[in-house]
């Protein structure tokens, strides 16, 4: 009979609750479980007490009638329509805000990066002051004073008329807007009747002052944080490609550019999400965005825990999508330039 | 071998012990079975309050005339009062109070998890407070309803001029509610300015940012006031809704919801009897029999409430009588009485006797 080569046995006993990862899995099972149990029966105490007390009882307050108005919004809403759809006006507000913001603030960004970076002497002070004012100071203080702008401007009967239907006073900016009528689509133009302008569209001071306001402030963090992404890049990147005679723009669009990115995503990242939570300030200038509402909706309802619950499942939601999609952009566009640079 | 195991299992041990026995403080309603006999014989916040030896009120973080800090930091104002004649009636002095000064948003949780004994902080009686969020609201100290501020030059004269206007009103508040079923049952529109302080919001309505500012009557007037110009805004005279305003409490302990009804019924009814802070010395020596129940020389009433018989007579002599609060906290912001005088004077301060 041939020798059979005996076959290496591992050299831990044979009873299984000794073997290293099963022990290993056993105590994480445990411990898991055992803060699970822990956070489960608070919660259920806590929502016992809650109820006892009639603090809490329940999301169907989101069916009823919400009873209050709400200035402005792409969907129609009455004070007949439930607190869900009030809540829901908000949050097309807020992300009209939130997107909105991150665009503008993007592109002022990497202007004010750019800028930072020039060799022109003017040009590069102008950008640092300006980074520095507006890193130095609240942003709540800044919303304040963009929205205490808008009153110095002329009252609505004295309105400034800026040609072509558009007019400019304290209750906001009043634009041409198209409608249908009789079958043809026209471009309705803004009138004065009664207290105030009525037919085309309008901006209110209230979201001018929030999206000037939080664009600003974060454009300042992301121009710093352009300019530390093309600071990252290897200063030999530069020279080889000055040496091989591109321009000074070529070199920036196709050698450091795509090299920074990588390094710029993440932290660009968390200020969009700051601009998404930032956006809740607008409670302190009466833009009706969700914190608003959900401001409204407990004070009226006196159900405070369910509606900041709510309120922070939105926020959560938000962020999240955020988050995921500057994820997803990361492993794509700009993990081609960190390919780059580990090739 | 076994090391590992025993911290684990002490914890877990550890755990299920202390969360088993979770925190339940004096409110915690008893079983639903003895909830009608445990009602009528528990007094878990009046015997709080004699423990603590004060009273813990909750206010407005500033509402001029009803309760706000004045420059020494001590709080005034007519909420103030009522809760100043309830450590009065309780613990025989009026300044046994402390104050918990609350936003709209906490002031009903803070009542109702039991931070503060009694909530007095321009509160609208409502069916959903009362109802819903089972707060108890035994008397009325202050009827108001909502009206509107707008400039002279407007030209406005009544509610119904201001469609399509743009109004400033505070959010969470009943004004809000007011002003869109008004609108929405007369068929008017309006655009709402939702601003949630006091001050931005008569801050904007005074740069133009609104045509007019949508409060109560009296909150209108005490802003109008304060403000520049006075002679330049009106208070329009339609009142589109009612609001009571009166102290709330929790409906766990009945004794101290009476006691605070009596309270704020002694302040009237001393008023009702021609009694003030100043003559209520020489009342006690009074033939009249209603003075002589009132001051507590005769009648009992003071032990039937579970308080000393001179109660109603410390109230008084400590804090006041009704005409003597709103003299002291509204009138100096150029509010008047309105309806909230007394029924023989033609308002709608009609309070039972202690009889």
């Amino acid at each position: 009979m041939p020798a059979t080569a005996r076959v290496a046995r591992p050299p831990w006993p044979r009873r299984s609750w000794s073997h290293p990862r099963l022990r290993a899995l056993v105590v994480q099972l445990a411990v898991v479980a055992v803060v699970g149990a822990m956070v489960a029966l608070i919660a259920m105490q806590t929502s016992v007490n809650l109820r006892q007390r009639n603090i809490a009882s329940g999301f169907d307050y989101l069916g009823r009638a919400a009873g209050f108005e709400i200035s402005q919004g792409a969907v129609s809403y009455s004070s007949r329509d439930t607190y869900a759809r009030a809540l829901g006006l908000g949050l097309v507000n807020t992300l009209r805000v939130t997107l909105l913001g991150i665009a503008i603030a993007t592109a002022l960004g990497v202007t004010i990066g750019v800028a930072r970076l020039s060799s022109i002497w003017v040009v590069s002070t102008v950008a640092k002051a300006y980074v520095e004012i507006m890193r130095n100071t609240p942003l709540l203080l800044q919303l304040l004073f963009w929205y205490s702008l808008s009153h110095a401007l002329p009252d609505v009967r004295q309105a400034l008329d800026l040609s072509n239907g558009v007019f400019l006073c304290d209750r906001g900016l009043f634009l041409p807007a198209p409608s249908w009528r009789d079958g043809a689509l026209w471009l309705q133009r803004p009138e004065f009747v009664g207290f105030g302008f009525r037919g085309g569209t309008s901006v209110s001071p209230e979201f001018g002052a929030l999206l000037i306001g939080l664009a600003t402030c974060t454009a300042a963090y992301i121009g710093e944080i352009v300019r530390g992404g093309i600071l990252a890049v290897d200063r030999g990147q530069t020279e080889a490609a000055a040496a091989l005679g591109l321009s000074r723009r070529t070199t920036l669009r196709l050698v450091v550019l795509p090299q920074a990115l990588p390094v710029m995503v993440p932290p660009t990242t968390s200020q969009f999400l700051n601009v998404a939570k930032n956006s809740s300030l607008a409670v302190a200038i009466g833009y009706p965005d969700v914190i608003s509402i959900t401001n409204t909706t407990l004070n009226q309802t006196g159900q405070a825990i369910e509606a900041i619950t709510v309120a922070m499942a939105i926020y959560l939601a938000i962020s999240l999508t955020i988050s995921l999609s500057m994820n997803l952009y990361d492993r794509g566009i700009a993990g081609r330039g960190r390919e780059a640079l580990a090739r | 071998m076994t090391a590992y195991r025993s911290p684990v299992w002490c914890l877990a041990l550890a755990l299920s012990a202390c969360s088993g026995g979770a925190a339940t403080n004096q409110h915690a309603a008893p079983p639903p079975a003895q909830a009608q006999a445990a009602r009528s014989t528990a007094t878990p916040t009046l015997d709080g309050v004699r423990r603590k030896g004060f009273v813990q009120c909750g206010v407005t973080t500033g509402v001029a005339g009803f309760s706000a800090p004045d420059g020494q930091g001590q709080w005034r104002g007519m909420d103030v009062d009522v809760c100043r004649a309830i450590a009065a009636a309780v613990l025989g002095d009026a300044t046994k109070v402390r104050f918990t000064p609350l936003t709209a948003a906490q002031r009903f949780t803070a009542l109702q998890s039991g931070e503060i004994d009694v909530l007095s902080r321009i509160t609208t009686i409502t069916f959903q407070r009362d109802v819903q969020l089972g707060i108890e609201f035994p008397a009325t100290n202050w009827y108001d309803g909502t009206g509107f501020m707008v400039r002279k030059a407007l030209g406005v004269t009544s509610v119904k001029d201001l469609n399509g206007a743009t109004i400033c009103i505070q959010p969470g508040t009943t004004n809000e509610l007011d002003v869109a079923d008004y609108f929405r049952k007369h068929h008017l529109a309006f655009t709402p300015v939702v601003i949630e302080r006091l001050e931005e919001g008569t801050g904007a309505y005074y740069a133009g940012r609104c045509d007019a500012f949508s409060q109560d009557r009296s909150t209108l007037a005490a802003a109008r006031a304060r403000g520049p110009n006075p002679d330049d805004h009106v208070i329009l005279s339609d009142v589109i809704s009612k609001a009571p305003y009166g102290p709330g409490v929790m409906p766990d302990d009945l004794r101290w919801m009476e006691i605070v009804r009596w309270s704020v019924y002694a302040l009237i009814d001393a008023e009702e009897l021609g009694l003030t802070s100043a003559t209520i010395d020489q009342a006690l020596a009074s033939d009249d029999p209603d003075v002589q129940r009132f001051v507590g020389k005769a009648g009992g009433f003071g032990s039937m409430l579970g308080v000393d018989a001179d109660w109603a007579f410390k109230i008084v002599k400590q804090v006041g009588n009704y005409a003597e609060s709103f003299d002291r906290n509204l009138k100096p912001l150029g509010i008047e009485r309105g309806i909230n005088r007394l029924w023989k004077d033609g308002g709608v301060l009609y309070v039972p006797d202690l009889h």
